[in-house]
C-alpha cells in the first residue's frame, strides 16, 4: 500500500488490462492508484476497450467506497469510526484533523494535499481509536499523539 | 421434462422452466411487479414469492427466478405467501403511493391500510428500466449507482448519456411512472377506489374508468352485459 509517491508518467491502460485480464475492479484500482481518483475520460476509454457500457463501470465505481470520482489529496487520512474506535473517542480525532489540516470529512483540502475520510472499520479494533495515514496504521491514537503524527506529515511534506 | 406438484396438482414442464412460467401456463395467477416476459428475470420486487417444500421445512422463493425441479412441492397461495405479499404491497404503498400499478395491486390483494411512515418516492428500484435499456434497446444508458439507501438509477456521471436514443422505453415500462387515477381519494396513501362497490369513477369520468380487471360494480350499476374490461 505504498501510495505516498504520486505516480509519474502517463497511465498505461493497456498494460493494466493485460495484467488484470480484464477484471474491472482490479483495473479501476490501478487507475485510482495512478491518478488518486477515477477520471471521467479514463473511464470512457476503459469502457471502449473492454466493450462494456459506461454505466456498468460507473455502477461499480460508485458501489465501492474505495473508489473516488473526485480528486483526492496527496496524503490520505482515514479515521475509523467503527464501534470500538467510536467509544474511545475517534470523533474528537476527526475534529482535530479537520481543524489542523483545514479539511472537512469526506473532502480534500483546498491545496490538494490532504483528504480526510471516515471509515466504518479498519479491522484492528483492539488498537482503537485508529488513524490511517497514507496506508500506515496508527493505533491507540490520542489527541496528543495525533499532533505528532500530523506534524510529521506536515514537515515531511515541506522537505520534499 | 420435469414433474412437480403445483398447488396439489401434479404437472410436468420442460426442463429450465421457472415456477412462474409454469404457473402462468396452467392459469394460476402470481402477481409480479419487476417481471416482464421480454426481459431477464430479476427477483427484485419479491411479489412473485411462492412457498416451496412441505412445512415446517418450507421456504419462500421468488418464482420468477426459481426453476422447477423434479418432485418439488410448490404452493402459490398459501397463508404464508398471501400474508407476505400483502405486507410487501403495503410497504410499496408506503414508498410510492403515486403509482397506479401499486395501487391496483393493493386493491387486488385487499391491502387497505398502510402502517408505515409515508414516503413519496419516485422509484422503487425494480430495475425494469435498466433491463429494458440494456436488453431490448441495446443502449445501456441507465443503470444503478451507489449502494444501500443511496442506491438509485442514473446515467454515467449523472450527465446526459451519449448512449441514450430517447426511445422512451424506460418510461414506458416504469411502474412508478404510471400516475394513479386522479380519484377523489388522491391524497390518501391507499386509493382502493376499485374495491368500492359503487366506484366513484363513474360520476367523475364519463369516458374513462379504472383500467383494472372487471370490477363487477360498474356492470351492476350500468345494468349492461358484463364486459371483459370495464374500462375504455
Amino acid at each position: 500500500m505504498a501510495r505516498k509517491q504520486p505516480a509519474k508518467g502517463p497511465f498505461n491502460l493497456d498494460l493494466s488490462l493485460e495484467r488484470n485480464k480484464g477484471a474491472l475492479i482490479a483495473i479501476l484500482y490501478d487507475i485510482q492508484e495512478h491518478y488518486r481518483y477515477l477520471p471521467e475520460d479514463v473511464l470512457k476509454e476503459l469502457a471502449q476497450k473492454i466493450g462494456k457500457p459506461l454505466i456498468e463501470i460507473y455502477r461499480v465505481a460508485t458501489f465501492y467506497k474505495l473508489f473516488s470520482l473526485k480528486q483526492r489529496g496527496r496524503h490520505q487520512l482515514k479515521v475509523c469510526t467503527g464501534t470500538a474506535c467510536h467509544v474511545r473517542g475517534s470523533e474528537r480525532l476527526v475534529e482535530e484533523i479537520s481543524k489542523s489540516l483545514c479539511v472537512c470529512r469526506g473532502e480534500t483540502s483546498a491545496d490538494g494535499e490532504y483528504s480526510l475520510d471516515t471509515v466504518n472499520c479498519l479491522g484492528a479494533c483492539a488498537l482503537g481509536p485508529l488513524v490511517e495515514v497514507d496506508g500506515e496504521y496508527h493505533g491507540n491514537t490520542t489527541p496528543q499523539s495525533l499532533k505528532t503524527i500530523l506534524e510529521k506529515l506536515k514537515s515531511g511534506e515541506n522537505k520534499e | 421434462m420435469v414433474t412437480f406438484v403445483l398447488n396439489g396438482l401434479e404437472i410436468s414442464v420442460e426442463k429450465g422452466t421457472t415456477i412462474l412460467e409454469a404457473a402462468r401456463f396452467y392459469g394460476i395467477g402470481i402477481p409480479t411487479l419487476c417481471y416482464n416476459e421480454a426481459l431477464s428475470p430479476y427477483g427484485a420486487c419479491r411479489l412473485c414469492l411462492v412457498e416451496i417444500g412441505v412445512p415446517p421445512r418450507s421456504r419462500l422463493v421468488t418464482s420468477c427466478t426459481y426453476e422447477a425441479t423434479e418432485g418439488l412441492v410448490v404452493r402459490t397461495h398459501s397463508e404464508r405467501v398471501v400474508k407476505t405479499r400483502q405486507m410487501l404491497i403495503e410497504m410499496y404503498l408506503a414508498t410510492c403511493p403515486s403509482s397506479k400499478v401499486i395501487q391496483d395491486l393493493a386493491s387486488k390483494h385487499h391491502v387497505t391500510r398502510v402502517r408505515f411512515r409515508q414516503k413519496q418516492e419516485e422509484c422503487i428500484l425494480c430495475g425494469l428500466c435498466v433491463r429494458m435499456c440494456e436488453e431490448q434497446m441495446q443502449a445501456g444508458a441507465i443503470g444503478y449507482t451507489g449502494r444501500g439507501d443511496s442506491r438509485r438509477i442514473s446515467t454515467f456521471f449523472d450527465k446526459k448519456s451519449e448512449d441514450c436514443r430517447f426511445c422512451g422505453g424506460c418510461q414506458y415500462i416504469c411502474p412508478a411512472c404510471q400516475a394513479r387515477c386522479q380519484g377523489p381519494q388522491e391524497k390518501e396513501a391507499v386509493c382502493n377506489a376499485c374495491l368500492n362497490l359503487a366506484p366513484p369513477c363513474l360520476e367523475h369520468f364519463d369516458h374513462v374508468m379504472c383500467y383494472m380487471d372487471p370490477c363487477v360494480a360498474c356492470e351492476e350499476k350500468s345494468g349492461r352485459e358484463p364486459r371483459k374490461t370495464c374500462c375504455k
